[in-house]
């Protein structure tokens, strides 16, 4: 018996978590216990999956005893069991900053506590979306997933709560529905909703309505990946939610839009149909991005740009459907969730020990708390792409496949790409050099946590008892411990690579995946363009 | 394969007034809109079933093509169950937002707002006179001949003409060694917020 047929328990056990922590909501020690130990089981348990893909190739479990076309399947295969691994390792360190936060804040006071069951319906929501094997299955994993952060996204019902609720709600709902289109015309030509069914049938499908479908699809995902010009959303509305709700959110549910794109392109939609029009929205998504990052003074939106910015990277990769380009791009995401998940964990730390996450009223933070400076320093630079960092390697990756084609196109992205991780840097330069280089008077409007401080520190003796709860021990070791994880994808880039190179080229040869569904005799049709075989 | 023309008029009408509705800025119009793009897309996906045949209930003696395709329904009734969801979380959050705003319009970003209204003037990186780097409270004068120094003495004075008059008498607290109005500091509170009105040289000097 393989493994890979535990895969479901990657869905069913953060439900099960859901379910007993929603049980014991008036137990909030219990609660953190349960969820806490439910998750680190299924990162176990993923490792063991990531292990077994890397080892056995791609493999797919059906639910219910129903024969793959018609039944529900899940399919591991290299890339769905990273995206689950790197998934998993940064909810469950949020989920720990979360709790440290809950106790240092005094959260036993609350009647009643949603966040853990909610969360790890998130957690459900997004480990479903990787690893499902059929359009419709995607859709009901997508929906957990909102339905979930909806949830997350207004919690405690404050004004500006609300106000982004709404917008993110009804734009998550409006692109749900150009899902659930697309899927209904996909089973009206098609017959099937079955991913490696619709490959092959897909294929046979005159251009025209070929081109709708892919369409319809890509602008779907493009709405949940932010991508440029449907990306106005999330700047928006993610900012406002609490700290580590925000961080979970960037790395996770951005990059499940950028999944479903990359699995529409190479498994559904071979080909390079689309490429072009694909590489100029990711020119404009790094270019347009990162300038309104510029623009921000304060960290929390700052971040969500660079965020829509940085997807460009992954769409550039995708759109040159190479081999290299597509490693790349796999490299890129598994990097990105790690870093600006971290990038907005210690944003959270700087707003409690600053007063503020405003760069207007922030100022010499380096003096006050190195710890958090490191930590800040860190994850920045590798974000702006900085040598020796992952960032920088996943965009050589980029750069690299993006020479090797050669196209003008293809040279303009590379232009752009060299011009974003430079403005990355002048904007992480920026928010560094005001918030943490400063003296504290210098602010425009220095918050007076950092003007009493120093007073305070001399004198009172509830001076220290204040830095405690500040920055409590639990929320800087979480961070700590996913800027480590960061440090650890540079240090271990070579392996990473390796698998990301694998990954893209069984999803650019189709018939690992295809015939992990459909039974190991099945004929798989060549890949139909040119652009498969490099 | 037939298909029925009437379902697929009253799709039509139901995706023209839900699209009309979301554009609409009152929330209770785009929840309506949505609750119409919901199921407007479920008669699509019903008529992808094709031929209404017979009810799919397995008998001997019935061939397969009489009957009716199943699936579809399935794919309704889980989106049936997610559109239900979504409308009773809607309508909590449209509560929400007439008992915190007492309106039922869609509310503007106001740090948005903030940073769209910020002249492209940087006081620190724009400035002829370089921001202050000394240790002394000097008085800065900008370009214009304004005050630009960003030692808290001077600017104690312009903060507080900003909101109201000078003469009135202010309510002050004392926070981190100056004094400061209660309005300010509780404004502190909120990273950009308002009541400090951008002025020409940006930063909200």
């Amino acid at each position: 018996m393989n493994i890979a047929s535990f895969a479901p328990l990657a869905v069913v056990l953060p439900i099960l978590g859901a379910a007993l922590t929603f049980l014991l909501i008036r137990h909030s020690r219990a609660q953190r216990a349960v969820s806490i130990s439910l998750l680190s089981l299924t990162l176990a348990l993923e490792c063991l999956l990531l292990a077994s893909a890397w080892s056995s190739g791609a493999a797919a479990v059906t639910i219910g005893g129903w024969l793959p076309p018609w039944g529900i399947v899940m399919v591991v295969d290299q890339f769905s069991s990273l995206m689950l691994v790197v998934s998993s390792a940064i909810s469950l360190a949020v989920l720990v900053y979360a709790t440290g936060q809950g106790m240092a804040d005094g959260d036993e006071d609350a009647p009643v506590s949603i966040f853990h069951p909610t969360y790890l319906i998130l957690v459900a929501g997004v480990s479903n979306a990787f690893l499902s094997g059929d359009l419709f299955n995607l859709y009901v994993g997508f929906e957990i997933l909102l339905t979930a952060s909806y949830v997350l996204m207004t919690l405690g019902g404050t004004g500006p709560r609300i106000r982004a609720g709404v917008t993110y709600v009804v734009v998550s709902v409006v692109s749900s529905v150009l899902f659930l289109i697309a899927i209904a015309m996909v089973y009206g030509a098609t017959g099937t909703v079955n991913m490696a069914d619709l490959a092959i049938k897909l294929g046979e499908l005159d251009q025209g309505t070929k081109t709708l479908l892919h369409v319809m699809l890509l602008v779907a995902f493009g709405i949940k990946a932010a991508v440029f010009p449907l990306s106005f959303w999330l700047p928006d509305s993610y900012p406002t939610a609490p700290a580590p709700v925000t961080a979970v959110f960037a790395g996770l549910l951005t990059k499940v839009g950028v999944y479903a794109m990359v699995r529409t392109e190479t498994l559904l939609f071979p080909g390079d149909t689309l490429n072009t029009p694909l590489m100029v929205v990711a020119l404009l998504t790094m270019v347009v991005g990162i300038l309104g990052a510029l623009a921000q003074s304060d960290i929390k939106r700052l971040l969500s740009f660079t965020l829509v910015s940085h997807i460009g990277y992954m769409v550039f990769g995708l759109a040159m459907s190479s081999a290299a380009g597509l490693a790349a791009a796999v490299f890129y995401v598994a990097h990105h969730i790690t870093i600006q998940t971290s990038l907005f964990l210690v944003t959270g730390l700087i707003e409690r020990r600053g007063g503020s996450s405003s760069v207007d009223r922030l100022g010499g933070l380096a003096k006050l708390s190195p710890m958090l400076a490191v930590l800040f320093f860190i994850p920045g630079m590798n974000l702006a792409g900085i040598p020796p960092f992952s960032g920088f390697l996943g965009k050589v990756g980029l750069l690299q496949a993006g020479v090797q084609l050669g196209t003008p196109l293809a040279y303009a992205l590379v232009i752009g790409g060299v011009a974003t991780s430079l403005l990355t840097l002048l904007a992480i330069a920026r928010v560094w050099n005001r918030a943490f280089w400063r003296r504290p008077t210098d602010a425009e409007h220095p918050d007076p946590v950092l003007l009493a401080t120093p007073g305070a520190r001399s004198t009172g003796p509830g001076a220290k008892l204040n830095t405690v709860t500040l920055l409590p021990r639990t929320m800087v070791g979480s961070t700590l411990g996913l800027v480590a994880l960061g440090v650890a994808l540079t240090v271990f880039a070579g392996p990473l690579f390796g698998l990301s190179d694998r990954a893209a080229r069984d999803m650019l040869d189709r018939t690992p995946y295809i015939q992990s569904v459909l039974g190991s005799d099945y004929p798989v049709p060549a890949t139909p363009a040119a652009g498969g075989g490099r | 394969m037939s298909v029925n023309l009437t379902l697929l008029i009253v799709m039509g009408a139901l995706y023209a007034c839900g699209i009309y509705l979301i554009l609409e800025r009152s929330l209770t119009r785009v929840l309506l809109g949505l609750m119409l793009l919901a199921n407007a897309t479920n008669l699509l996906i019903l008529a992808t079933g094709g031929y209404a045949g017979l009810a799919p209930l397995f008998a001997k003696d019935t061939p397969a093509q009489e009957y009716n395709d199943p699936l579809p329904q399935a794919l309704i009734l889980t989106s049936i169950v997610i559109s239900f969801a979504v409308t009773a979380f809607m309508l909590g959050i449209i509560y929400r937002t007439w008992v915190l705003a007492r309106q039922d319009d869609i509310q503007d970003d106001l740090e948005d707002r903030r940073v769209a209204a910020t002249p492209s003037f940087d006081a620190e990186d724009d400035a002829e006179v370089p921001a202050e780097t000394s240790e002394f409270p000097l008085t800065m004068l900008g370009s214009d001949g304004r005050d630009v120094s960003n030692h808290p003495a001077s600017r104690r004075g312009t903060a507080q003409g900003l909101g109201q008059d000078a003469d009135q008498p202010v309510a002050t607290l004392v926070a981190g060694g100056r004094e400061m109005p209660a309005e300010q500091a509780a404004a502190e509170e909120k990273p950009g917020s308002l009541n400090v009105d951008p002025g020409p040289e940006g930063g909200g000097k």
